[in-house]
């Protein structure tokens, strides 16, 4: 079978319709690719809160004071600059921890958030127990977990005495799932 | 007015609007549904609108600055000539539209309006539903207060919950490793920009569906919805007795809007504007950190789950919620509208409210939550201590410096985390007493380590005093008879 014999004005239309069809589809090409590329660079942007940070400033130690300052047998409040600040962080950089001194050079530094919903657990030196405002999580002095809804002890800070001082690793809200130094795991391998 | 009538017609020549408006101004709604039951959504409307008004006049002056915002806020409260009230009307609005839209899906889900053909209408409800909870939340946040900032953490804890990518989901929310400059910044984002975008947008479809589709007609009793005859019937409803939404049934909708715009005004000048409360520094640890009044609920059944539910139920929950409330209008799309026939709608809603209002009521006095300072606090009353000899009243000084107060309520006052002890001693024998001070269990810390035997003595003699003069204190009796027959062997053959 032969096709009917297509006239010259037919199929310069046809032609003229496919092609302007061709253009709409780069058209379409050009721009998703365009987007594309500019999408890159904002989903990077938009990452930066996970892709940065575990670097730099972070490995840097921090000290809580000279050693006199904690007294053996005590738990005592301290209090530090975030290693890592914004422009606008104002005094969320101020950060609270608890640091017991079981003897010597033995210590423990705890941070100061509720292993349950992250709220600022109080020590109380006479019945030797930290308690939380919100939920009523109850730790033991050595940070355990003495009872109330937090699923695990109290998370505590990497530290080394150096010079006379107590220094700890900090930078990072500790939750279930990170913790309260933030190059924890690299510094115990090298260690 | 001439004058007017030619510049609208001047416009509507160019727009072309006219008939529009007007067509969608006088559609014909179902005669009964001309009620005041069918307000809340316009009502909501009509909030979301004062709340994106009142929101840009805060703008104003507010700074998205974690060291900044918390300034600005008591600059507009004391210094701003009534930044206070707008502040006000802002907060309260806020608590107005959580309330009123969630009376409006109350009142769609006993009137069965999500049933065919509005599915979709009830499907862009739930998300409005959870993007003004998500305004609520992050409004929160913009106070930036020790709230706010305790908030954040409460947050972030439960996000570190997930598994596997915890820490980035942590990260996201923050903007950062800690609560910082980055986490207002990116809330103050979502808060002013997304949220109320995607707002605005979502409405539109939801009003567009409404005029489309047509408002829900007052459910009848026996009167079943079927996919292939309900067009028919719903026309015959509008057309044929409807009456024209404007005028004749927007005049309640307007009534009932400015009524709820009075509330908040009225609310707004006697209860003043929320917050700040402290000031957001993390050391100032004498803080005792608790939601707004629509996440009472979730604050209390935080505290409430058994622990080893908590991490499943906080990440299973919300999905079990959410995709019933989808997939609601899928299996329950056809049948009965009325409340009156559908009994498992009307128990299910009752019972959430009893519910949320029960946890929403214990959140306000916080049972589980020991009284930080109930140990220095309140003395011991004074008739708990009358006639006690030395080392019982030893042993109320060891109850109130050991912080068992905190946690025991005696006389009144104190903790209510544990049980009150002014009867303890008609529960509980000497040895349980011990027991229970050294070992702990049942929710208490074990104080075998932090407490000396002598006080430990001194202690559990106090709280065997405590029992009503006219009621004997606990005993074992069992114990009675072996120390008896250890005592005098032949007196236990006397009995």
């Amino acid at each position: 079978m032969s096709d009917p014999p297509v006239t010259p004005e037919e199929r310069g239309d046809r032609a003229e319709v496919s092609r302007r069809d061709l253009f709409a589809k780069i058209g379409l090409l050009v721009n998703g690719l365009a987007v594309a590329i500019l999408a890159t660079p904002v989903v990077g942007y938009l990452l930066s809160p996970i892709l940065r940070g575990d670097r730099g400033q972070y490995k840097r130690w921090i000290s809580l004071g000279e050693l006199d300052e904690f007294p053996e047998g005590q738990t005592r409040l301290a209090k530090f600059e975030n290693p890592v600040t914004g422009v606008s962080d104002g005094d969320t950089d101020h950060i609270p921890c608890w640091v017991r001194r079981i003897q010597g050079e033995q210590f423990q530094v705890f941070a100061i958030n509720c292993a349950h919903l992250g709220c600022p657990v109080r020590w109380f030196a006479q019945s030797k127990l930290f308690m939380c405002p919100c939920h009523g999580g109850v730790y033991y002095q050595d940070g355990s977990r003495a009872s109330g809804p937090p699923p695990r002890g109290l998370f505590q800070y990497e530290y080394r005495i150096e010079g006379g001082r107590l220094q700890i690793k900090a930078g990072q809200l500790p939750t279930l799932s990170t913790t309260a130094s933030l190059n924890r795991r690299r510094s115990e391998c090298s260690g | 007015m001439f004058r007017l009538e030619k510049i609208w017609n001047w416009l509507n020549r160019r727009l072309q609007i006219g008939g529009t408006i007007q067509e969608a101004a006088a559609h014909p709604v179902p005669r009964k549904s001309a009620s005041w039951w069918y307000v809340f959504g316009s009502a909501a409307l009509t909030i979301f609108m004062l709340q994106v008004f009142t929101g840009i006049m805060l703008a104003l002056i507010y700074v998205p600055s974690a060291a900044e915002a918390w300034n600005s806020l008591q600059y507009l409260n004391h210094v701003v000539a009534l930044g206070w009230f707008l502040r006000a009307v802002h907060g309260w609005g806020s608590n107005f539209m959580v309330a009123v839209v969630l009376i409006h899906m109350c009142q769609v889900v006993l009137f069965g309006a999500y049933k065919f053909p509005r599915e979709l209408t009830w499907l862009l409800g739930v998300f409005l539903l959870l993007m003004t909870l998500a305004m609520a939340f992050t409004g929160q946040v913009m106070r930036f207060d020790q709230d706010a900032y305790w908030g954040l953490g409460i947050g972030a804890s439960i996000a570190g919950r997930v598994p596997f990518v915890g820490k980035q989901v942590v990260r996201m929310l923050l903007g950062g490793p800690i609560i910082a400059g980055d986490t207002l910044s990116r809330f103050f984002a979502f808060h002013v920009f997304v949220i109320p975008g995607l707002l605005i947008g979502f409405i539109s479809l939801h009003l567009l569906l409404v005029l489309k589709l047509g408002i829900n007609e007052w459910p009848m009793p026996g009167r079943i919805v079927r996919r292939s005859t309900y067009l028919e019937q719903y026309r015959e409803l509008t057309h044929k007795t409807g009456i024209p939404f404007v005028p004749q049934a927007i005049w309640k909708d307007m009534f009932f809007s400015a009524a709820i715009i009075g509330s908040i005004m009225v609310c707004a000048a006697l209860f003043g504007p929320f917050g700040p409360s402290g000031y957001p520094d993390p050391t100032i640890i004498q803080t005792v950190p608790k939601p707004d009044f629509f996440f009472q609920w979730l604050y209390a059944m935080l505290a409430l789950l058994p622990p080893q539910i908590e991490t499943p139920l906080l990440l299973v929950g919300p999905v079990v919620v959410i995709g019933f409330l989808i997939l609601l209008p899928f299996f329950s799309g056809e049948g009965e509208k009325s409340w009156k026939r559908r009994p498992i709608a009307v128990v299910t809603l009752s019972l959430l409210a009893v519910a949320l209002g029960i946890l929403t009521h214990m959140a306000d006095y916080s049972p589980w939550s020991p009284v930080m300072n109930g140990w220095s606090g309140d003395p011991v009353p004074p008739e708990y201590l009358n006639g006690r000899s030395p080392l019982e009243r030893q042993g109320s000084l060891v109850f109130q410096v050991k912080q068992c107060r905190n946690c025991h309520s005696i006389g009144g006052s104190g903790g209510k985390r544990g049980p009150a002890l002014d009867r303890v001693a008609t529960r509980m024998t000497h040895d349980q007493l011990v027991r229970q001070v050294v070992q702990g269990g049942g929710n208490m810390p074990a104080y075998g380590k932090n407490l000396s035997p002598a006080e430990v003595t001194a202690l559990v003699s106090f709280l065997e005093t405590l029992h009503p003069e006219n009621e004997l204190p606990a005993r074992d009796a069992a114990q009675a008879v072996v120390t008896r027959k250890e005592q005098n062997p032949a007196a236990t053959h006397g009995r």
